[in-house]
């Protein structure tokens, strides 16, 4: 029986085939999926922000792209994992409320997205997939057995990526 | 660690709870009135908790739900959020709309209109209190609404509380009628900062 392991908001998991990872109701949060598809690991991390270096205080590097992101490498990579092979897949940074005159702050999802993408780049990690924007909530999970990453919604569907 | 403005005193924290119970008693009475149904109310909560947890409040990240958000700006500025599970939601706009409970099974644009409209109504009605106790006057935006997961739509406040620490601040209220019509919550979440400006404003040690 395979297990499904949740991944909460500002955390991130790691685990091994044939367990699933799922993260439940992103909306201008990421989903990063890592997979190592010799060795069947990999990680999946929900952050909230962009940029630790912008906030007051926090206790949990997980919230953040640009400090999660290494976090999950290196746990991914004592579970067996090669860096060099491991692939990204990202989903979720979304606008969900529309205001005509939407600060910065409600745009996050955007920069979300290009943080993420950006440290991946710096690591040497390589986005294969993504499905990021728009106005609406996914739910993700990376299926560990392949690497498939699926992006639950409440009116578009689901899909694999 | 918890951040040291969340350090409220018992009173303190009675204080905010007595404005909301007003706010909400007048939210209440101003829906009561709209849709010719009785109201009941709840005792505000005002409760500390770590963000990750907030979603599970109204059902769990993946519950669908629909929510009308303001954002309220001034001198204590934050967020209003009226959560309604989507079945709930759409007996309310069945009783705005004058149309018997099941009618409705999407939202078009008038149907979404009257709802916002709502939001308005209950956001100025609450906000009034708190102005009559603190003297801040809190000027809430127009009123935006999305049907979608808990967790996403939650985002879009725990983003900006992210950014501060790791706990939100939220004075909710649950307003339930008998016949199911209403069954929403109302959440004020101050901004970090903002709730020790309305604490100090009250007066209360």
């Amino acid at each position: 029986m395979a297990d499904l392991i949740k991944v909460g908001m500002a955390d991130y998991k790691v685990g091994r085939s044939p367990s699933t990872l799922i993260s439940y109701g992103l909306g201008s949060c990421i989903g990063v999926s890592l997979y190592d598809p010799i060795k069947k690991v990999g990680g999946l991390l929900h952050i909230m922000l962009p940029d630790s270096t912008q906030a007051r205080r926090s206790d949990n590097p997980a919230k953040f792209a640009d400090t999660g992101i290494p976090l999950m490498i290196n746990d991914v990579v004592a579970l067996g994992a090669t860096k060099a092979r491991l692939v990204a897949k990202i989903a979720g940074g979304a606008q969900m409320f529309a205001f005509s005159n939407a600060t910065d702050i409600m745009k996050v999802g955007t920069r979300n997205a290009e943080t993420c993408k950006q440290v991946l780049r710096r690591n040497g990690i390589k986005v294969i997939a993504e499905d990021t924007g728009g106005t609406y909530g996914r739910t993700v999970s990376i299926d560990l057995s392949n690497g498939s990453y699926k992006v639950k919604t409440i009116d578009r569907g689901e899909k694999n990526i | 660690m918890i951040d040291e403005e969340f350090n409220l005193t018992p009173n303190q924290l009675d204080a905010l709870r007595e404005i909301g119970n007003v706010g909400a008693g007048n939210s209440a009475t101003a829906l009561s009135q709209i849709i010719n149904k009785k109201i009941d109310m709840n005792v505000p909560k005002v409760s500390l908790i770590p963000i990750e947890e907030v979603p599970d409040l109204v059902g769990g990240p993946d519950a669908i739900i629909v929510a009308i958000f303001l954002r309220v700006y001034g001198k204590a500025p934050g967020n209003i959020l009226f959560l309604m599970p989507k079945k709930n939601a759409f007996f309310l706009v069945d009783d705005l709309m004058g149309r018997p409970h099941g009618t409705t099974q999407s939202l078009d644009e008038m149907d979404e209109s009257a709802l916002k409209e709502i939001g308005n109504i209950l956001t100025g009605s609450y906000l009034n209190s708190f102005f009559h106790f603190t003297n801040i006057s809190m000027i809430p935006s127009i009123p935006s609404i999305a049907i979608d997961m808990a967790g996403a739509i939650l985002n879009v406040v725990l983003v900006q509380l992210g950014q501060m620490g790791d706990h939100a601040m939220v004075i909710e209220t649950k307003f339930l009628a008998e016949d199911d019509s209403v069954n929403g919550h109302f959440f004020l979440v101050p901004d970090p900062g903002a709730l020790s400006t309305l604490v100090k404003a009250v007066g209360v040690e």
